[in-house]
């Protein structure tokens, strides 16, 4: 395939034995998946599984040590910075600058993905309008409730219309109600195609993916359906289904 | 007499015009010996709350004790009783397990040695790696060590600010069980997490959001308390279910919730005039259960009460 | 007691594990003091000149040979036409050239006068002034010496004296200086941030929060700092000595005590920077401009204080490092004893109350 076409398959993420070691330590061990388009894939795991550093290699931030990965077609080996420009992130601990308004954070990563002047008016409309945000479009970000700020911030991260979106532990400390309405945006996100890639502590958000992957020491111990997971592991829920398989782990962090 | 009493606390941050409440006016109280949770998602005051009551703060409004003492005028008597742990705490990076539990003890007058039998179940897990830095542990050893140093002076009132937070579920479950068996030794335990399903582990929970209480009960009461009937619904497409519910004349609320899509019902409806509704729908065999209602379903309804209310 | 010592332990530790850090604290001083002694000096040492002889004879050789002799000057060229000079400064390579004109050692014995034209490059008028000095001394010298037993009329001899300092070592200015630099950076810088840090890592919380009385969390965290700086001086003093050659002409217990004021005014000082902000990075910057850059400039180490205009004269003298400076050259350098410098004792021991009342009184008990 073209290394600078688009991806034109089905596939939004594929990894094959990708592996992540440092010095003898093995953080990531010959993990192997894919993720189709459009599709919610939660990836799951215990602290110090290795998601953060899995993750880190699809974003094109860390380089892996041995095994192949592509994302959005693009190979994360030679390819990152059309990986960068492809995807979107948002996590728990960054999401927007505390002392710039909403509407200058959003011109602010619009900016940054390259849209024009046209777009970034046009769709800041329509995101206040959707957000209900308005009135609060000129104020600081930091005035704002943890709740608002984090469905602003899933937006500004989908605002360039990215292939990909990863959402690491964006709902952490989130009050029940503004999380149901996040993943609502992420289902929303999901129906106009975008691939939702998310890790979350939450165990019923795992049974709002499509798919779900347990990360375990460093590999994947599961990958399923949460339904057929349930299945497999004779559990009444995903998170009895995690507990079984965390437990058996080695190491934690 | 009570171990920790609140009276109408308030706290604002900010001035003139950026002002914040962060707490309205918060009573409660928690006995001797109690696993007392707060509840509630962040910036909803818990740490404000704690900050106060461990005489970090001065409240603008209103009156705290500890022990009886008062939080703004014995502060330093209460400084010498109580443990406290903040958020995200991680201790001394550079030192060892022991130096760290070492430290801990001689800063509070004791040693090690005095209090050990209240720390070994707890503190003999990580015993074996005593001399390896703090830096080195892992999330879940790290939260056991800080747990130690917290209660090896012995204190009557334990203050544990959100010490699952960023933590998995087996890591949650396993430190819980650590406060469980500390209740054995009566030391009081105040303990604050936004994760709703630790609120059944605790005697008794106070629920919070934006700076107020929206109960105060065990956690059974608070469930007791729930008053409309509630359905659990599944389906093959959830979300075209979830749009279905919000439709039926006699859904109260309708929200995801995991597996399941959780139906407050208003008074008079039950889950066959549910089900009844859905098979006109096209279901075939909906799956629908009552359920008993669960402490997050019940910090919906209040917070939704209370968003009415204002 | 045992809470004290604990914590005194458990900041050793701290300092002792951050081997970096550790390395720059002891080891900067060592390599200041080597640096400034043997890599920077205002003395300029082996300057290339160039000689234009129009006499040639033995005079001009004599004087030829003196300058060459002396350390501050090396014969690098013989010019032997006016226009060659200009050339030869142009070129960079010469800073000075001596010319002596025809006939000279006919002249000194005829008409009892001679001249010697010195040029210089003044593109920098310090050196220039400096080269032009030493050779007028040379050739003054010389003239002394060859004028010994002739009786001249109306002739002023100027003899020149340098006390403490005849070999007009540089070294003998910047020790004080590097000392109170070190110690400065060290004690006040470092105390400042460790504080901080405690903050920003949310154990200064968990502090507040014990029977850890305030007072002695600052002062535990100042103890190794102090002990530190106690390590500095000893060797800063050791490398002056054997290295240097900078004498102690004074008490050395004296020096000692005046050098722990000033450690303890620095400590201080950084005590009340560390509470005034939350952050190791704000920290760090109002140590290094509020007070790190005014002791380098306004403390008379670098540039003399009689020189500058009278606000900065006046603004010196609330740098603690413009005293512990003047301190050090007189009880050092001078060998002089506390009768001498009792008022400037006063001084910095009066800004070392003044900062810690002033510490104490900011210092939070609280969080807001």
């Amino acid at each position: 395939m073209n290394s600078t076409t688009m991806n034109t398959n089905n596939t939004a993420i594929q990894a094959e034995v990708l592996t992540k070691r440092f010095g003898d330590f093995t953080a990531v061990d010959a993990i192997s998946f894919e993720v189709k388009k459009g599709e919610i894939f939660g990836f799951l795991g215990a602290n110090g599984a290795g998601k953060t550093t899995a993750m880190r290699m699809l974003c094109g931030l860390s380089m892996p040590t041995s095994g192949k990965a592509s994302v959005a077609g693009f190979d994360v080996y030679k390819q990152t910075e059309q990986i960068k420009r492809s995807i979107g992130y948002m996590s728990q601990k960054f999401s927007l600058y505390e002392d710039l308004t909403v509407k200058e954070n959003i011109r602010f990563y619009a900016g940054i993905y390259g849209k024009s002047d046209a777009f970034i008016k046009e769709k800041t409309a329509f995101l206040l309008k959707e957000l209900h945000l308005e009135a609060e479009a000129g104020k600081l970000v930091r005035s704002l409730p943890l709740g608002w700020k984090q469905k602003l911030a899933f937006s500004v991260a989908i605002f360039h219309e990215p292939e990909i979106v990863f959402l690491d532990e964006p709902t952490g400390g989130v009050d029940p109600v503004t999380r149901r309405e996040f993943w609502n945006m992420i289902y929303k996100a999901a129906e106009s195609g975008i691939t939702i890639f998310v890790t979350t502590h939450y165990m019923d958000e795992a049974e709002y993916c499509n798919r779900v992957s347990i990360m375990v020491d460093g590999r994947i111990d599961a990958l399923d359906t949460p339904a057929q997971l349930k299945k497999t592991f004779d559990a009444r829920s995903m998170d009895e289904v995690f507990l079984k398989l965390a437990r058996k782990a080695k190491r934690s962090d | 007499m009570p171990s920790v009493v609140a009276n109408n606390l308030e706290k604002r941050y900010g001035k003139k015009k950026d002002i914040v409440q962060a707490l309205k006016g918060v009573s409660f109280e928690v006995e001797k010996g109690e696993l007392f949770g707060i509840i509630g998602p962040d910036g909803a005051g818990k740490t404000s709350l704690f900050r106060i009551l461990t005489t970090l703060l001065l409240p603008d409004g209103g009156t705290a004790s500890v022990d009886g003492l008062d939080v703004v005028k014995d502060f330093k008597a209460i400084r010498q009783r109580v443990g406290y742990m903040p958020g995200r705490f991680s201790l001394y990076q550079d030192l060892t397990i022991e130096e760290n539990l070492e430290f801990f003890a001689t800063i509070f007058n004791t040693t090690i040695k005095e209090n050990y039998d209240l720390i070994k179940d707890i503190y003999s897990q990580i015993e074996p790696f005593k001399d390896r830095r703090a830096g080195k542990l892992s999330g879940g050893m790290k939260q056991k060590l800080a747990l130690s140093c917290a209660l090896i002076h012995k204190p009557s009132v334990l203050f544990l600010d959100e010490p699952t937070t960023g933590v998995d579920a087996v890591s949650r479950k396993e430190f819980w069980e650590m406060l469980r068996s500390l209740k054995k030794q009566g030391i009081t335990i105040l303990v604050s997490t936004p994760y709703m399903d630790e609120a059944s582990l605790c005697d008794r929970v106070a629920l919070i959001q934006n700076g107020e209480i929206l109960s105060v009960d065990s956690p059974e009461g608070v469930i007791a308390s729930f008053k409309h009937p509630l359905v659990a619904v599944k389906d093959s497409n959830m979300l075209q279910l979830l749009n279905e519910l919000l439709r039926f004349e006699g859904t109260l609320d309708a929200y995801p919730f995991g597996e399941y899509h959780h139906v407050v019902l208003k008074d008079g409806y039950t889950a066959s005039s549910l089900t009844n509704y859905l098979q006109q729908q096209w279901h075939v065999q909906p799956d629908v259960q009552t359920i008993r209602a669960d402490i997050e379903d019940c910090f919906i309804a209040l917070m939704k009460s209370e968003e009415i209310h204002h | 007691m045992k809470q004290f010592i604990s914590f005194v332990k458990k900041e050793f530790r701290h300092i002792w594990r951050d081997k970096r850090t550790l390395f720059i604290l002891l080891g900067m001083p060592i390599m200041q003091i080597l640096i400034f002694g043997f890599a920077l000096t205002n003395e300029v040492k082996n300057s290339q000149i160039a000689i234009f002889d129009q006499s040639n004879d033995l005079s001009t050789q004599a004087l030829r040979n003196e300058l060459d002799a002396s350390r501050y000057f090396d014969v690098a060229q013989d010019l032997h036409a006016y226009s060659e000079i200009e050339a030869a400064f142009k070129k960079g390579t010469i800073k000075l050239a001596v010319i002596f004109p025809e006939n000279f050692a006919n002249d000194l014995d005829h008409f009892n006068t001679a001249q010697v034209q010195l040029v210089a490059d003044a593109s920098d008028p310090n050196v220039a002034n400096t080269l032009t000095n030493y050779a007028t001394a040379i050739i003054m010298d010389y003239q002394d010496r060859i004028t010994n037993n002739r009786k001249l009329p109306y002739t002023i001899k100027t003899e020149m004296r340098m006390l403490y300092n005849p070999q007009l070592k540089g070294a003998y200015n910047f020790v004080p200086g590097v000392m109170a630099m070190v110690l400065m950076l060290v004690c006040t810088l470092m105390t400042a941030i460790t504080i901080v840090r405690e903050k920003e890592l949310g154990t200064m919380e968990v502090m507040l929060v014990s029977p850890m009385q305030p007072i002695k969390i600052v002062m535990a965290k100042a103890v190794p700092y102090l002990l530190l700086s106690l390590v500095n001086i000893t060797s800063i003093l050791l490398l002056s000595v054997f290295v240097l050659d900078v004498p102690i002409n004074g008490s050395l217990l004296l020096l000692i005590f005046e050098s722990i004021l000033f450690i303890l005014t620095c400590l201080a000082f950084g005590l009340l920077i560390s509470t005034g902000t939350d952050s190791q990075q704000t920290a760090m910057f109002i140590a290094l401009t509020g007070m790190f850059l005014p002791t380098i400039m306004l403390s008379g180490f670098m540039f003399p204080i009689e020189n500058m205009p009278l606000p900065l004269r006046i603004i010196s003298n609330i740098v603690p490092a413009k005293w512990f400076y003047y301190i050090v050259k007189e009880v050092m350098i001078k060998g002089l004893g506390i009768a001498a410098v009792w008022k400037e004792t006063l001084i910095l021991a009066g800004m070392l109350l003044f900062l810690l009342a002033l510490s104490i009184r900011n210092f939070k008990i609280r969080l807001a």
